[in-house]
Parts: C-alpha cells; structure tokens; sequence
C-alpha cells in the first residue's frame, strides 16, 4: 500500500474551518447559556458574546461564500449516491476489519459521498435555521417596523433557533468524531491544519 | 484633663453642625435661584397681619384674579374625579382604601391635605374662591403646617398638638408667609403626599420625605444637588392643573419626546415625554449592541422595571399590609398601646390593628395598560372569593396597550358589611364619641360613616381581605442602579418575572421542556454512539 500526500485544503478554507469552529462552539457554549441550561458568563455576558459571535460568523460566511463561489468549490458540495451504500458499510463493517476506504479523495473531490450530504444537510438544513431564527431573535424589537409582529412569536423562534443548535451539537460531536476516520486517526485533523492529506 | 474631655465631643459637633448649617443655606441659595419678577414682600396687599388663611387668599385674588377658579376645576379642590373611561366616580371624596379606608365623617382631619380651608363636613362650600388654599402649594417658608383635626386651616393661636400631648403648637406668622410665596418645590407637594395614607411614606412606596432632599442614588432627577428637579418639572403644570393620574395613568406611552412648538399631546409626565422610546444610546461601535437590546424590551417593558430596583429606598418604611381585624386590643393598662419591631417601626396600634412595614421592597410586576376599576362603597364584595380588589388593574400581554409594571400591592384587612356585602366607611379620627380610634367600637363608627355617605349598613361588622395597587413612578435610580439582565433572566429562580405570563423570555425557564429533552438525550445518544464506534475501532485494531 503507497501513501501519497495531496493538497486538499487551501490556505482560506483552513482559516475559515477553524474560525468558523471556534465561533460555533462558543456559540453553543454561551447560547445554551443564554437557554438557561447552565450559568458560566452570567446572562447578559452571555447573550452579549453571543451577539458579537454571531456577527463575526456572518462576516465569515460573507467571505466564505465570496471564495467558494469566485474558486469553483462549491461544486464539492454537489449530492452523490455514487458510493453511498459502500461508505455506509465501511463505517459500519469495514472500518472494523481493515477493509480499504471506499473513497479516494482528490483535490477535486474532497469529501466522501457522506460528508458531501451531511454537510450539504448542515449548509442548507442546520445552517439557515440557525441564521433564520437568529436573525428574527436579534432584531425582536424590528418586528413590528417589519410588519410580522402577528405572525411571529419569540416562543417559535426560540424552539427553531435551540433545534437548530441542537442538531449542530449532534453534528460537531459526529464530525469531530469522524476526524479520526482517515488513513491514519490523524490524517483528517493533519490534512485541516496543514493542507495534505494522506491517503492511501 | 477629665473635666475638659467631654468638651471636645462637643465643640466638634458644634463645628459640624456650623458646617451643615453653611453648607445648606449654600445649597438652598444655589438652588433656589431667584428667577421671578417679582419680590411679594414688595407688596402692600400682603404688608399686613392677617387672622386667617382665607384673608390671606383674598389678598393673593386682587391680583392672581383667575387662580381660585382654576384651582377649583382641579382633583386637588374638589377630591372628585370622573373617569371617562368607565364613569366610576373616583377621588378620595369617593373611593375606598385599605389604609384609612375613607374620608366620610373624617373630614377635619383628611382636609388638612386638601388645597382649602374649612372642609369639615360634607357641607363644604366648593364654590367659595376665598376658601382656596394658596400657601399649602406655593409656601416657601417651611412654617406653614396644616394639622389634622383643622379641616385644612393651619394654626393661628397656640394650641397643644396632638391633644393631650403636652406639645404646643405656635400660630403660623401668614403675613410672613405671604410674603414668600413661590413656585412649588418638592416640600409643598411632598407635605401631602410624602405622608398618604397616614404617615411618612406609609402609602406608595415611592414617594415619602427621603425625596425631599435626594440624593443622586435615590432619584437621579430630584438628585438636590445634581439636576434638582422639582414635582413640577414632570408634573408639568398649566393653570393649576397638575397633570398625572392614578386614576387614569399612562401605562404606555408610543409617542416620541415632547417637543417645544409641537402641540403636546399627552401626560408630559411619563418618562417618554422627554426621553422617548428609544432611550437606550446605540453604539454601532459595540458589535454585542446593547443599547439596541435594551431598547428592543421598550415595548414590552416599562422603564419603571428596570430604573425603580426597589422600592422605600431612602430609608423610610412603607406599609406593606395592614390588618384592621386586630384593632382594639388594649394595652395592661386598659389604654391604648402600640408595638414596635427592632427598626422601631410601629407595627401593632390598638386604633389600627397590625401592620407590616418594608424597606427596599421588591415590587411585585404586572401587565398593565393604564385602565383601573375601582371597587367603589356599594359595589358587592364576596368573601369567599378570598382577596377583593379596592382597584383592579387591567392589563395582558396580547392587548397592544400594556406593559410590564412594577407595582406596590398593598394587602390588608378591613371592615365590611357581611349581610349588604359592601365596603364600609368608619367613622375613625376624632375626638367624639364616634370615632374608632376613642371609641374602639366598630358598630356605631361605620353606622355613622355610612350615614353621612346615605349608603345603608346592617349593622353587622366582619372583616374581608383586601389589596390595592400602585404602579410605581418614582424614585428612579441612576442607570448603574438600574436592573441587570441577570434580574429577570435567572433560569435558577425564574428571576422577578416569575409570575408574569404570556411573554417567552430566554433563560427564565419558559423553555420547551420536550425540545431540551429530546435534544439532549439525541445529543448524548450520538456522543455514546460515536464512543461505542471508536472503542470497536480500537477493540478491532489491536485484535489485529
């Protein structure tokens, strides 16, 4: 078996990965605070850091979204059955035999057919829930100068907005998870800091 | 050495008290800046003895022509007021309380609050200019005292007060009086309504003689030495009419600051009527946008939450309950007593039953939108329904008209009729042998307060529990003071919003219970599975 290093993610993407990491875990760690589940920051801390969290990711993602489409990436997020059925069996019998990864990643097609849908699910599903219910929470007091007073409760928004971060939390403890499901248990988390990967 | 130590104590307190004594004639002369154009001790109308306060109105009419009248179209004269929105006929000359209770057959004594002079019986002339009180309000002497028992007339020849005391009251020099008259400061109004309800402070829990003299911490804009307002500045008075109602508040004001040259439409009283509704400065600088936030609770929240953190907080108790039931226990020596807690607060009088007195009390928050139902004598009360309200506040949170209150609620027990099921008015004050507070007997007092009022009575007495409620307005703190966040969102204790419904606050606990629990029994499930999945791995891999 020949290991070969590929460069799978630039300079930008690992930035954005990381930062983009950070505030969403923190984001979790001070919303579920301001949730009420724990006190660690006290309330308005909370809520503040919050706010200001939210608003460096919406500055990431201007820039993320910029690069994804002016560098063509956005076509690795592109739905695939190929192989699916082989991914779902490698995690579920060949991981534990030493069976070879059904995938080869290249430097076009980065993602396993699974990632590519559980991060098409986070981009499209997890993603604009969060945005949505976090935009109407953060400008609560807009509602009636926007005209939707009537058909918008905090109470709704709040459920949409805390199932949203749920499923982000389910999704961060998979992912961090499956990091180790590389070449090697490192490999993923190597390829994310510097750039190669190593792949069999 | 041992004779002479105990002088320096002395002389220091002379020192300090010279210093005090310097220090507050400054102060009195920066505040009080003269701006009239006119000095009234220049005038010969009031160069002269006068016997009575009316002589002294008549003197004050030859040239304020038109005040009398306009004082006579005003709550302070007549002690009536029509509410528009319901018709109930209100005033202290009609409603009932759970404090005093009422003013029928009380009236010497009540009167001393009203803006007049003669007020003893329900036979009062309110047609009568000369009757109109003028150095109750605009007094700036100190030495004008009104004493209950006068109806309303202060003291113009030596008598002892109270009777039997052995204290002597001397007659007021009015000619001395007259001649400083002056715009109302916060003493003038603060003599009736600094002491509401019987005593300093006792009423409303936001008012009381710790706001004669402020300082910053107590009420940011009485603050004596800082922006130094008076009742009037608020209170913005025109034609002796003082705007401001407790009987018709303003519970939300949607208007912008009142502008000059802009026909101000609404009570000039509200916090809105200078500071708009979007008070809180926004600084685009600061990413986290606290002063947006803060201004978002505007519409739900009125500034009294957050800005009154407490209420009686200069130091003086206000009465929280008042137990009626227990009046007429006499003391060993057949006399009346009273009892007194550690602070030295009364909280047992034989003429009043038990009281509970409180300092820096939280206040209790309701939704509200200004409209207030009285329960007014002959209205039906039912003991049975447990608490009966003397003003029913209404309010809710889908109505578009109420916000988030806080209020004094005064709880209390007193005498009604059980066979009528009404509120009674006693006869109490007095020095008859009516009145309860001699007498001790509850029969013959009612009988005659509600003879005057020519409501009937059955002669029965029993006792029903009561609360009122005061929305509460003043004493604002400085903006340090005010509330923090953690005040109402504290998901530990529910915070002091705990009662109010009808509202989702994060991190009161309103959270969906099903969602939390499904949301983190999948979290764990997944954080188990993804282990079970590794320790496999690992299993798998040193098997070979």
């Amino acid at each position: 078996m020949t290991v070969e290093r590929i460069y799978v993610f630039k300079r930008f993407e690992r930035l954005w990965h990381w930062s983009q990491a950070s505030l969403i875990i923190f984001m979790l760690i001070t919303g579920f605070e301001v949730h009420g589940s724990y006190t660690l920051f006290g309330f308005g801390k909370a809520v503040s850091l919050h706010t200001i969290a939210a608003w460096s990711l919406i500055g990431l993602w201007v820039f993320a979204i910029f690069w994804h489409f002016t560098t063509g990436e956005w076509k690795q997020y592109i739905p695939t059955t190929d192989k699916v059925v082989a991914m779902i069996k490698f995690y579920s019998v060949g991981i534990f035999t030493n069976a070879p990864h059904p995938f080869k990643a290249t430097t076009l097609k980065k993602h396993n057919p699974l990632q590519r849908l559980a991060y098409l699910g986070v981009l499209l599903f997890i993603g604009p829930l969060l945005w949505f219910s976090g935009w109407f929470y953060l400008f609560f007091s807009d509602w009636g100068a926007w005209g939707v007073d009537k058909y918008v409760s905090l109470e709704w928004v709040a459920f949409f907005h805390t199932a949203g971060a749920f499923m982000m939390l389910m999704f961060l403890i998979a992912h961090v998870y499956l990091t180790t499901a590389g070449h090697t248990p490192t490999s993923h988390i190597k390829a994310m800091i510097t750039g190669w990967e190593e792949v069999e | 050495m041992k004779t002479q130590l105990p002088q320096w104590p002395a002389a220091a307190t002379f020192i300090c008290w010279l210093a005090t004594l310097c220090a507050l004639t400054m102060s009195s002369m920066a505040g009080a800046a003269n701006t009239s154009t006119a000095d009234h001790s220049k005038f010969k109308e009031l160069q002269q003895p006068f016997a009575t306060g009316p002589d002294v109105t008549k003197a004050c009419l030859t040239c304020h022509t038109e005040a009398a009248k306009q004082v006579h179209k005003t709550k302070h004269w007549t002690w009536e007021f029509l509410n528009p929105e319901n018709n109930q006929r209100l005033g202290k000359k009609n409603v009932l309380n759970n404090f005093c209770i009422s003013i029928s057959q009380n009236y010497p004594f009540c009167t001393s609050c009203h803006a007049g002079y003669g007020w003893k019986d329900k036979n009062f002339d309110f047609t009568s200019e000369v009757n109109v009180d003028c150095l109750a309000c605009h007094d700036t002497t100190g030495n004008y005292k009104k004493l209950p028992g006068l109806a309303g007339h202060p003291v113009y020849k030596e008598m002892e007060f109270p009777p039997g005391s052995g204290k002597i009251v001397k007659p007021v020099d009015l000619s001395k009086v007259a001649q400083k008259v002056g715009k109302s400061s916060r003493d003038n109004c603060g003599a009736c309504h600094f002491n509401g309800g019987g005593g300093d402070g006792v009423k409303h829990g936001d008012m009381d003689s710790s706001l004669a003299a402020p300082d910053k911490e107590l009420d940011v804009h009485m603050d004596a030495s800082g922006l130094d307002f008076t009742c009037g500045t608020c209170h913005k008075t025109s034609s002796h009419d003082v705007p401001g109602s407790r009987y018709t508040p303003t519970a939300r004001d949607k208007g912008s600051a009142h502008m000059r040259g802009k026909p101000a439409e609404g009570n000039p009283a509200t916090c809105q009527a200078c500071h708009g509704n979007q008070p809180h400065p926004v600084n685009l600088t600061k990413l986290d946008n606290h002063g947006n936030k803060l201004n978002a609770h505007t519409s739900k929240i009125a500034c009294q939450t957050c800005h009154i953190p407490s209420l009686a907080r200069g130091g003086i108790a206000t009465k929280m309950s008042w137990d009626w039931s227990t009046a007429g226990k006499l003391g060993p020596d057949g006399k009346p007593m009273t009892k007194k807690d550690d602070h030295g607060h009364v909280i047992y009088d034989s003429r009043k039953g038990d009281f509970v007195m409180g300092e820096n009390v939280t206040p209790e928050y309701f939704w509200f939108n200004g409209k207030i139902k009285y329960t007014l004598l002959g209205d039906k009360v039912d003991k049975s329904t447990g608490v009966t309200p003397i003003n029913r506040i209404e309010g809710s949170p889908t109505d578009g008209k109420s916000m988030i209150w806080p209020m004094k609620v005064m709880r209390g027990k007193q005498p009604y009729d059980p066979v009528n099921h009404t509120l009674v008015m006693p006869h109490t004050a007095g020095n008859d042998n009516i009145g309860y507070w001699k007498n001790f007997n509850w029969e013959n007092a009612i009988a005659d307060g509600m003879q005057n009022m020519g409501a009937p009575f059955s002669g029965k007495v029993d006792f029903i529990q009561t609360e009122m409620y005061w929305p509460s307005t003043h004493m604002v703190a400085p903006k340090e003071k005010a509330l923090s966040c953690v005040a109402c969102h504290d998901a530990k204790t529910g915070g002091r919003l705990k009662e109010v419904k009808g509202i989702y606050m994060p991190g009161r606990g309103d959270n969906n219970q099903l969602l939390d629990m499904a949301g983190w029994t999948l979290a764990l499930l997944t954080l188990i599975g993804v282990l079970i999945h590794g320790a496999g791995r690992i299993y798998a891999h040193k098997k070979g």
